[in-house]
């Protein structure tokens, strides 16, 4: 049997029920040892090639041509993306937003995170969030020449500016 | 900071049971995976970056109140048996101990918490427990979590929450599992049905030895698959829930095989310890398979107290990385074999020979088969 990733001899078979259907992957030793299959602590692999959109259960397509598509902050592509099947930062879930909602499609409970929130950090981006609507809100208000609302909008954001930066102090 | 040898000298609480009941369920594990906002994940960060990220998280990890005296280092500065031992105590894991630059592991000095710093995300952060508590040992990484969330700006995203490498561990970042010792379901044959449950309802189960569906030592892990779409506390509870249920089940099947056929059981036992007595070379495989049994015999009765937290000391010792850390060279797989001999036998040299099994009645008179189908 060859390697389902590289095509030489395989050495390492996996072996995984999955919703109660039984899942096969042949790999040699050294993409069984580049992806970590044979680490006892490693689901990541198993996740990968077994899950919902697993590359196993589909053919390997051909490498597409390059949609132009990049990560503003890390220069991830869209290719990196489906060659891959992980991210190459923070930043790469916004930029492949439509991509990632495709992906965690049946890969989760659900498609909303429900638990815990880093200490202040989502006031914070709420925070910011608030503010780009405020502002967006201001311009079009004084493009619209509504004064009386910009002059609300801006008290508006002034007090959220004040917040922000005392929230800021105290982390 | 520690040395690795301090480090690795004593068997940590959480392997030999401690005070908890380990029977059944030997360690309880929290995994949490976070990034850094801004910077490059490790699989796709430069060397540069890399470094740069553990020039950050290195101190701040190392300067958390449980690190203090513990040990820090970088993966480049260890030997590959020595990442091997990390790598069979489930102190680190195996893709962490094949990178070097720019990756380190920081580990406290009762080897009960471990954070790997740039494995394939910025930091893997994990704590266990002997037995079924993995409430206390979420408690405890998620302390510590909250310490370093006050020193760095992690990766979060309102709706996807904590950002990952792999999107497979989105959301609240965390791995659960349990250890489980099931000889009673595999020799009653079972195991299969029980496991199937446990997978339909979305959790993951594989053997701690061996690959795929085979396991060496009847040892298997049970694990969350889904990260995403609940909280912390759900996952926990439906977990928990689930592994003691399993537990439960193990254990009516331990009573049905003594009252069924305890000759059977009997022979099972005293075969492993007479094996493991006298045997001069013995590969891993069957010394595993003996160990369970032994341990079995242990949790029947047919050993003093005292056999469990031994045949838990075995199982981490008689791996090949372990054999040639208490060497102190480099070993052959036949030189392996008659070492791990030696040190079983000398381990179970005070241990008398087995007395009849018998069975405390631990199920308090419910003899009833757990339930499956509410699994």
């Amino acid at each position: 049997m060859d390697c389902d990733k590289c095509g030489k001899p395989a050495k390492v078979h996996l072996t995984q029920l999955v919703a109660g259907q039984v899942k096969k992957i042949a790999l040699c030793n050294e993409c069984a040892k580049d992806s970590g299959v044979t680490d006892p602590t490693g689901f990541a692999l198993a996740d990968m090639l077994l899950g919902p959109n697993s590359p196993a259960s589909a053919p390997l397509a051909p490498r597409p041509a390059s949609s132009g598509r990049r990560c503003p902050e890390c220069g991830f592509t869209l290719e990196d993306l489906q060659r891959v099947r992980r991210f190459g930062c923070g930043a790469c879930y916004d930029t492949f937003r439509a991509e990632v909602d495709q992906m965690i499609r049946g890969m989760h409970k659900g498609s909303d995170h429900r638990g815990k929130v880093p200490d202040g950090l989502y006031e914070l981006q709420q925070r910011r969030q608030r503010l780009e609507e405020l502002r967006d809100k201001l311009e079009s208000a004084i493009g619209a020449e509504n004064y009386e609302a910009a002059a609300s909008l801006r008290d508006e954001i002034r007090e959220l500016e004040i917040e922000a930066a005392d929230a800021g102090s105290s982390r | 900071m520690m040395r690795f040898s301090t480090l690795v000298k004593h068997p940590a609480d959480w392997m030999t049971g401690g005070s908890a009941d380990n029977s059944i369920v030997l360690t309880s594990r929290i995994r949490l995976a976070r990034n850094l906002s801004h910077f490059a994940f490790p699989g796709w960060a430069k060397k540069e970056q890399r470094k740069e990220v553990m020039a950050l998280l290195q101190p701040a990890v190392e300067g958390l109140a449980c690190m203090k005296d513990g040990f820090s280092k970088e993966l480049e500065a260890l030997d590959s048996v020595s990442k091997q031992v990390m790598v069979e105590r489930h102190l680190i894991s195996r893709e962490h101990a094949a990178r070097s630059q720019g990756s380190a592991a920081v580990i406290e000095r009762r080897q009960s918490v471990a954070i790997m710093i740039n494995e394939e995300d910025h930091l893997r952060m994990q704590s266990i427990r002997p037995g079924l508590d993995l409430q206390e040992a979420y408690r405890l990484i998620s302390e510590l979590d909250d310490e370093l969330a006050n020193e760095v700006e992690y990766a979060f995203d309102a709706r996807l929450g904590y950002l990952t490498t792999c999107p497979t561990n989105l959301g609240t970042g965390m791995r659960a599992s349990a250890m489980l010792h099931l000889p009673g379901l595999v020799i009653s044959d079972q195991i299969g049905q029980v496991l199937q449950a446990v997978n339909k309802i979305g959790l993951a189960v594989r053997g701690i030895f061996g690959e795929g569906s085979e396991s060496l030592g009847h040892l298997f892990q049970i694990s969350n698959q889904s990260t995403l779409g609940e909280s912390e506390e759900e996952i926990l509870e439906r977990l928990g829930r689930v592994i003691g249920q399993v537990e439960k089940n193990e254990r009516y099947a331990r009573e049905k095989l003594m009252e069924d056929d305890p000759d059977m059981v009997q022979d099972k036992v005293g075969r492993a310890y007479g094996l493991l007595r006298h045997a001069w070379l013995i590969p891993s495989k069957e010394a595993l398979e003996h160990v369970s049994m032994l341990r079995l015999g242990a949790d029947l009765g047919c050993f003093p107290e005292g056999t469990t937290p031994m045949c838990d000391e075995l199982l981490m010792d008689i791996q090949p990385a372990h054999l040639q850390l208490h060497s102190g060279r480099k070993l052959s797989p036949e030189e392996r074999d008659a070492i791990r001999a030696e040190i079983i036998r000398s381990r179970l040299q005070t241990l008398e020979a087995p007395d009849n099994c018998k069975l405390a009645d631990q199920n308090n008179g419910d003899n009833l088969p757990p339930d499956l189908g509410i699994l």
